[in-house]
């Protein structure tokens, strides 16, 4: 079940996000052969756990939909879901790849019927809602699953839920006995289109990630926002699921700063505009958005999308980066402290919630990469020609917006396509 | 050339303030003004005196009391983005203000530190008793009583447990070699001098 036909005119593509999916697409429909590794249990990555895209302000259901169309369309592209690169070895144009595979216990009969869940009874943290909720020991890993396909945590095997979940399946769709395993192939480029994972906000002191309830970061706020979410959509903060009505969000949470992250995450402007707009859509003028910066980077022609919020009566804009959070434990309500750039004003400002606007990280900073690779002191995968045959895309190559993680993704499938080209030609075919 | 656009007094500080380099890098994010203990206190906080430096506020910056009243915490140098050396920038302002001989009168930072460096300077070692009761009879005799007799217990205490020797009025302990102590400290200042000149 797990062959893989690969030869050195085979693209590998490393991560099924955004970028990843994209950069397959792009070298299947080009007429090169792909095999596509996620990690996860289903494509979307990080895209898939938002609310809504900025600028325009529609859901990310659009863009993954079309291209899990392209993707049942394409016979070139091989996705393997839960399996992870642990090794390459080899050189441009005659990369061997081992790829281990998680157990999924559920094989191709899965219809998405959901009686599995139905059935058993544990819980485990929901991953997909940055384990704001639970999800059951047998899961679609979300609604927009690709594939669509149910999924055993491991931590139920052994447990009376597995038989409960065996027996329920009317399709033999469950696999008790499924077993890690390893697999080898061949691929003539590898792109690494393995994404950014939010910068560990516990570190940044002076906010109490760690020790506040209510103070979130950016990407849970989406999953706040998103009906899909813990609170059905419901903008509730965690401490005692009041309505946060009164929300400070504060700019450059890691980013650009020598002691956390060095360089700007370049989204973090936009994504806390477009978050206003989630507190007016959910409580209109009783909604109040305050936005705390060093300076507002809206990037390129999005710029009109800033001048829009900043006229919004709801939205106050305070020039400062703060430098302490307290919460009230008996209110549950964040104290805001710091010192106003425009007036050197000291304030204490109360919230109801407090999001972080978090830095974005390489996934793979701090992770032993299978492979040498040169990136830069961020750890974003550079341009570099002693790459060879490695391409960065997407996140893994720069903080980018999910609309230039797309034309990132699609000039590096033209690289790799280059490079199987070559290799084409000297194998003469 | 970027040196065209800079002020005089930009110029200044990089030249002759002991980390005076590092202010244009402040990108005015105000972590330092809010993570200081002393904020509410000081009339321009870190961040305010950098870009009051930038501003060529020459006069207002050197004449402030806003460095003198730094404590050496580390709170804002821990914290800045940018890794500036804030407290060093700070004592650098002071220390720069000081060999101008333009600090406001009766500064009691300024005050204290003078004391306690020609103290040091004369056996290089501290005499607690002499420096105390400089500043002890700081503002008149009759405060000066006052003032000690306020401090009595502690005084008493240090005395018992051998911190504080009464004799010290009179010479007081000093380093072996004297005058080899003096050789060096003027080494020093002659390397400083020429290191950042006032002049």
């Amino acid at each position: 079940m797990t062959d893989i036909i690969a030869t050195n005119q085979t693209i590998l593509v490393v991560g099924g996000g955004i970028s990843g999916m994209t950069a397959a697409l792009e070298a299947a429909e080009c007429g090169k052969n792909v095999v596509l590794v996620e990690k996860n249990p289903a494509l979307g990555g990080r895209v898939s756990q938002l609310y809504r895209y900025f600028p325009k302000l529609c859901h990310p259901i659009c863009g993954l939909e079309i291209n899990q169309r392209r993707l049942k369309q394409n016979p070139r592209i091989r996705v393997l879901t839960m399996a992870e690169v642990t090794a390459i070895t080899g050189g441009e144009g005659d990369y061997t790849a081992t790829v281990k595979l998680a157990p999924r216990y559920v094989n191709e009969n899965c219809t998405a019927c959901g009686e599995c869940a139905k059935a058993v009874d544990a819980e485990v943290p929901d991953a997909f809602n940055y384990n704001l909720g639970k999800v059951k020991v047998a899961y679609l890993p979300n609604k927009m699953a690709y594939p669509q396909r149910y999924v055993l945590d491991p931590s139920i095997i052994g447990s009376a839920d597995a038989d409960k979940a065996k027996a329920a399946c009317k399709y033999g769709a469950i696999d008790l006995d499924m077993k890690e395993e390893s697999i080898q192939f061949k691929a003539g480029a590898v792109i690494w289109a393995t994404g950014w994972k939010p910068y560990d906000a516990a570190k940044i002191q002076p906010y109490g990630y760690d020790r506040y309830s209510n103070v979130i970061t950016s990407v849970e706020f989406e999953r706040l926002a998103d009906i899909h979410g813990p609170t059905k959509g419901k903008i509730l903060r965690p401490s005692d699921g009041k309505e946060a009505k009164n929300i400070a969000f504060i700019q450059c949470a890691g980013s650009r700063d020598e002691n956390h992250l060095r360089h700007c995450s370049r989204i973090c402007c936009m994504a806390s505009l477009k978050q206003t707009h989630y507190v007016r859509e959910a409580y209109g003028d009783a909604g109040k958005s305050t936005i705390y910066y060093i300076d507002i980077r809206a990037i390129d022609r999005f710029e009109d999308f800033y001048a829009k919020v900043w006229k919004d009566p709801n939205v106050n804009f305070i020039k400062s980066k703060v430098a302490k959070a307290v919460q009230d434990e008996k209110t549950g309500d964040v104290v805001l402290h710091g010192v106003n750039t425009e007036g050197y004003h000291r304030y204490a400002d109360s919230y109801d919630l407090v999001v972080l606007a978090i830095g974005m990280e390489p996934s793979v900073m701090g992770a032993n990469l299978p492979a040498e690779i040169v990136s830069d002191s961020s750890g974003f995968i550079e341009a570099d020609p002693a790459n060879h045959a490695f391409f960065g895309a997407g996140c893994a190559s720069n903080p980018l917006d999910v609309n230039r993680a797309v034309q990132s993704a699609t000039a590096s499938a033209l690289r790799a396509i280059q490079v199987v080209n070559r290799v084409a030609r000297v194998e003469g075919n | 050339m970027s040196d065209k656009y800079r002020n005089n007094f930009l110029r200044e500080v990089e030249e002759k303030v002991e980390e005076g380099h590092w202010v244009k890098m402040c990108m005015q994010c105000g972590v330092c003004a809010g993570s200081c203990p002393f904020g509410p206190h000081w009339a321009h906080p870190p961040q305010e005196i950098f870009m009051m430096i930038r501003a060529g506020k020459r006069e207002e910056v050197l004449t402030s009391d806003s460095m003198w009243m730094c404590t050496s915490c580390y709170n804002c140098i821990v914290r800045c983005p940018r890794k500036l050396p804030i407290t060093h920038i700070m004592h650098g302002l002071a220390n720069y203000a000081h060999r101008l001989g333009i600090v406001p009168k009766n500064q009691p930072t300024e005050h204290f530190a003078t004391l306690f460096w020609n103290n040091l300077a004369q056996t290089g070692r501290v005499n607690e008793l002499k420096l105390s009761l400089g500043i002890y009879f700081r503002d008149g005799f009759a405060q000066g009583v006052k003032n000690a007799m306020a401090m009595q217990s502690v005084g008493l205490g240090m005395v018992k447990a051998k911190r504080l020797n009464p004799m010290e009025l009179f010479g007081g302990h000093g380093v072996k070699d004297k005058s080899g102590f003096h050789a060096m400290l003027k080494k020093a200042r002659e390397i400083e001098d020429r290191r950042k000149p006032i002049a």
